[in-house]
C-alpha cells in the first residue's frame, strides 16, 4: 500500500512527465511531498495562472499533456485564466488542484471553493476525485482524454484527505470509457469527393489552423498542397505552419490578416477548412460567404462543423490521416496556376508608414528580429497590438513555430508561455513579444526565469498605452481615450537588471541591428525593451 | 420549435450539472428536464424537452455527444415519440364538489390520492396537453397547489434507444 499522493506522482512518471509547474499551498501539501521524493522537476511560477500558461507552452511544443498544479480556493481560482485559455486553443493540460478535505466540502471551510463547478464551462472534463483507490484510473483517463481526440485542458480536483489515503497501486493499461471514442479515420467516401472538389474547382483555396500542429500533420499538409497545387492561407493559431516565403502561402485571413489572404477568401470558389474553427476573428460573416462557394470543413470535432458556416463537404477525422489520404490522389500538375498568379499579385504589400522620431517601427523591427533569429525559433506573441505585429512581420521558416492565445487572447501569455516552450526545447531559440501593459500582468515570472535559468528573450513594445484598446477608442469613440495610458513606468531595463536579467532600451531603428545582435547572440535570457510611438497602428 | 431530446448517460457525478449547463451556455432554454435510473444502474436517461430553431438543436445534439460522459443522444420527432408527464393537483373540495371531481377524474383517466374534509389531491400521467385540460377543469374549484414532473417520452413500435 502506498499514500494516493504517491500513487499520483507514479501515474505522472508512467505517463513521462519530467516537468510540471505549479504553486503550492496547504491542501495540495501531500502531493508536494512525494513530488520532493520524486525524479520530477516542479518549477515554481510566481502566480497560478502561468503554471498554466507555462504548461501550455510545454504541451504545445511536446504535443502532449502537460502538468499545472495549485492549491485549493485562490491556488485554484488563479488558474482559471489559464484553463480557459487552453480550452480555447484545445491545448492538452492536466490541471491538478487540491481541495479540502471531504469531511469538509460544502461547508465553506477555509480556502475552499467548487473549482470542478467554476471550470465546468471550459475544461474537457473534470473530476472530483472522492476515492483514493480511483486515483491511478482517473488519471490514466485524464492523460487519454485531454491528448487525444480534440485537445484540451483537464481538471483533478483532489481533496487532502484522499491524497493521504493509503491505497494498492497500479496503473491500469487501458482505458475503459465506452462513451469516448473520438473519430480519427475519415470516411473515405468523403475523402474521395474532396479530392474532386481540389481537382474540379477553379479557384480553390485552403485556410488552415491550429488542428494542423494538434495533429501533428504539417508535413502532411505541405504535401498536399503542393500536390494539388492549392493556394493557403493561415488562421491566426494557423501561423508558422507554412514558411512565409512558400510559394502558395498568403498569410493571415482575419479582421487582422492582410489583403492578399482576405481577398483570396472573398473570391475563391471552393474554400477548404482543415483544423481551424471558423472563429469570428478569422470569418467575420460566415453565411455571407457561403454564398457563393463550396464549403468543405475539415475538423476531428464534430461539433465544430456547420456551427459557424454552413458546409457542403463536412468531414470529420484526425487531419494527419486525412492529409494522408488525401496527398494520395492524382492531381493535375500546374493546376489552378491562373488563380495563384491572382491572388499572388498583392502578397507582401504593406501599408505606408510615416518615420517617428525617437521610436522604432515595430512591424520592421519583428522582421529584422525574425531574420536575424534561427530558423528553428519559436515566437510567442501576447495580445494586442505587438501580436499582430507579430503575426504579420514575423517571418516563419520552415521549422519555426509561432504561439499565441488567438481563441481568449489573454494577456499575460507570452512570457510563461516561453518558459514552458524553453523548457520541452532547450535546443531551440524562444522569442517572447508582448506589450507593456501585457508585460506588466507577467512581469513575475522574470523571477521564474531566474530561478530556473531559463535562457529566453524578451521584447516588450513600449508604447505606454493600452495601445489596441487605445486604437479602438480613437477609431471607434472620438478618439476619447480612457484607461488606455499607462505611463512610462517602469524603467524595464532598470527592472530586468534587478533580477539580474541583461536588458536594453532601443528608441530608433539606427540602433535596432546591433541591439537585435545583442539579444540574439545572449546566451543568457535578454529583455529588449522597444520605444513604440503611441499612435502606431496596428496594420 | 420544441424538441424532445433524448439522453443516455453515465451515472456519474457531476453529470446532470454538465447537460444542463450546456443548454444554458448555448443559449437553449429548457422546458423541462427529467431525469431515472435506466435498467442498467449505470446508466441514467435524461429527457429534455426544450425550444429553439433547427440549427441550434443540431448543435446542442453535438454539444450533448461531445460530452464524456454521453452514451447516445436522440432527438425525437414529434411523430415517432410517446411522451408523458405526471401531474398532480391538491384542489379546493368541499363535500358537495366530491363527486364533480370524481367523474372529471374518471373520465380524464386521473386517480385521487388523498382527501381531506376540504381537499382532494389527484394524480394524471398523460400527455402534456391533457395535464393542462386536467389543470383548467379544476381550476373552478381552486387549485391549491399544483406539482409536474416534466415529460419522459419513449418512441413508438419496437426501435429502442440504447
Ligand atoms: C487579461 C486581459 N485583459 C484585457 C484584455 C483586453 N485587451 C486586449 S488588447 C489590450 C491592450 C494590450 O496592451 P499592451 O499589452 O500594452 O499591448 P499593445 O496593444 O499596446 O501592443 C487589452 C487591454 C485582454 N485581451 N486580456
Amino acid at each position: 500500500m502506498i499514500r494516493a499522493a504517491q500513487a499520483m506522482v507514479k501515474c505522472l512518471e508512467k505517463e513521462g512527465v519530467k516537468v510540471v509547474f505549479g504553486y503550492p499551498g496547504a491542501a495540495i501539501c501531500p502531493f508536494y511531498d512525494e513530488i520532493y521524493a520524486s525524479g520530477i522537476h516542479h518549477v515554481l511560477v510566481r502566480h497560478e495562472a502561468n503554471a498554466g500558461h507555462a504548461a501550455s507552452g510545454y504541451a504545445r511544443m511536446t504535443n502532449s499533456p502537460a502538468v499545472c498544479i495549485a492549491t485549493s480556493g485562490p491556488g485554484a481560482t488563479n488558474l482559471l485564466t489559464a484553463i480557459a485559455t487552453a480550452y480555447a486553443d484545445s491545448v492538452p493540460l492536466i490541471c491538478i488542484t487540491g481541495q479540502v478535505s471531504t469531511d469538509q466540502i460544502g461547508c465553506d471551510v477555509f480556502q475552499e471553493v467548487d473549482i470542478t463547478g467554476a471550470a465546468e464551462p471550459f475544461v474537457k472534463y473534470s473530476y472530483l476525485v472522492k476515492e483514493a483507490s480511483d486515483l491511478p484510473r482517473i488519471m490514466k483517463e485524464a492523460f487519454h482524454l485531454a491528448g487525444t481526440g480534440r485537445k484540451g485542458p483537464v481538471l483533478i480536483d483532489v481533496p487532502v484527505d484522499v491524497q493521504n489515503t493509503m491505497i494498492d497501486f497500479e496503473y491500469p493499461d487501458e482505458i475503459r470509457m465506452r462513451t469516448y471514442k473520438p473519430t480519427v479515420k475519415g470516411n473515405p467516401l468523403q475523402i474521395s469527393r474532396i479530392r474532386e472538389a481540389c481537382i474540379n474547382a477553379e479557384k480553390p483555396l485552403i485556410c488552415a489552423g491550429g488542428g494542423v500542429f494538434l495533429s501533428d500533420a504539417c508535413s502532411e499538409l505541405r504535401a498536399f498542397v503542393e500536390k494539388a497545387n492549392i493556394p493557403v492561407v493561415s488562421t491566426m493559431m494557423g501561423l508558422s505552419i507554412f514558411p512565409t516565403d512558400h510559394r502558395l502561402y498568403l498569410g493571415m485571413l482575419g479582421s487582422h490578416g492582410v489583403k492578399s489572404a482576405n481577398h483570396a477568401v472573398r473570391d475563391c470558389d471552393t474554400l477548404i477548412m482543415i483544423g481551424a474553427r471558423v472563429g469570428d476573428r478569422a470569418i467575420l460573416s460566415p453565411s455571407f460567404l457561403a454564398e457563393n462557394k463550396q464549403i468543405i470543413h475539415i475538423d476531428i470535432d464534430p461539433a465544430e462543423i456547420g456551427k459557424n458556416i454552413p458546409v457542403d463537404i463536412p468531414l470529420v477525422g484526425d487531419c494527419r490521416s486525412i492529409l494522408t489520404e488525401l496527398a494520395q490522389g492524382d492531381y493535375p500538375e500546374n493546376a489552378h496556376s491562373a488563380w495563384i498568379d491572382e491572388v499572388m499579385q498583392s502578397k507582401g504589400i504593406r501599408p505606408k508608414r510615416d518615420d517617428a522620431e525617437g521610436f522604432i517601427d515595430p512591424k520592421a523591427f519583428i522582421r529584422m528580429v525574425s531574420d536575424r533569429l534561427p530558423d528553428n525559433t519559436v515566437c510567442v506573441a501576447d495580445v494586442g497590438q505587438n501580436q499582430i505585429w507579430c503575426c504579420n512581420n514575423f517571418a516563419f521558416r520552415s521549422g519555426s513555430r509561432f504561439l499565441t492565445t488567438g481563441g481568449m487572447g489573454t494577456m499575460g501569455y507570452s512570457v510563461p508561455c516561453a518558459v514552458g516552450a524553453k523548457m520541452a526545447d532547450p535546443s531551440r531559440e524562444v522569442l517572447a513579444v508582448c506589450g507593456d501593459g501585457s508585460f506588466q500582468m507577467q512581469m513575475m515570472e522574470l523571477a521564474t526565469i531566474v530561478q530556473e535559468n531559463i535562457p529566453v528573450k524578451i521584447i516588450v513594445m513600449k508604447n505606454t498605452k493600452l495601445g489596441m484598446v487605445r486604437e479602438l477608442q480613437s477609431k471607434g469613440y472620438g478618439d476619447r481615450q480612457i484607461a488606455v495610458d499607462i505611463g512610462t513606468y517602469p524603467d524595464l531595463v532598470m527592472l530586468a537588471q534587478s533580477y539580474g536579467i541583461k536588458a536594453e532600451r532601443v528608441s530608433d531603428m539606427s540602433e535596432a541591428e546591433e541591439k537585435i545582435e545583442r539579444l540574439v547572440s545572449s546566451d543568457e535570457a535578454f529583455l529588449l525593451e522597444c520605444s513604440v510611438y503611441e499612435r502606431e497602428t496596428t496594420l | 420549435m420544441k424538441h424532445t431530446i433524448s439522453v443516455l448517460v453515465e451515472n456519474h457525478a457531476g453529470v446532470l450539472s454538465r447537460v444542463s449547463g450546456l443548454f444554458a451556455r448555448r443559449g437553449f432554454n429548457i422546458d423541462s428536464l427529467a431525469v431515472g435510473v435506466t435498467g442498467d444502474p449505470a446508466v441514467s436517461r435524461i429527457t429534455i424537452v426544450a425550444d429553439g430553431d433547427e440549427h441550434t438543436a443540431q448543435q446542442i445534439e453535438k454539444q450533448l455527444n461531445k460530452l464524456v460522459d454521453t452514451i447516445k443522444v436522440k432527438v425525437l420527432g414529434a411523430d415517432e415519440l410517446l411522451a408523458r408527464e405526471l401531474q398532480m393537483i391538491k384542489v379546493n373540495a368541499a363535500p358537495a364538489q366530491r363527486s364533480e371531481i370524481l367523474t372529471i377524474c374518471e373520465i380524464m383517466g386521473a386517480k385521487v390520492i388523498d382527501m381531506t374534509p376540504t381537499t382532494m389531491t389527484v394524480e394524471i400521467s398523460d400527455s402534456a396537453v391533457q395535464l393542462q385540460r386536467m389543470h383548467d377543469l379544476l381550476e373552478g374549484y381552486g387549485i391549491k397547489e399544483i406539482v409536474r414532473t416534466g415529460t419522459i417520452a419513449i418512441q413508438k413500435g419496437s426501435v429502442t434507444i440504447r
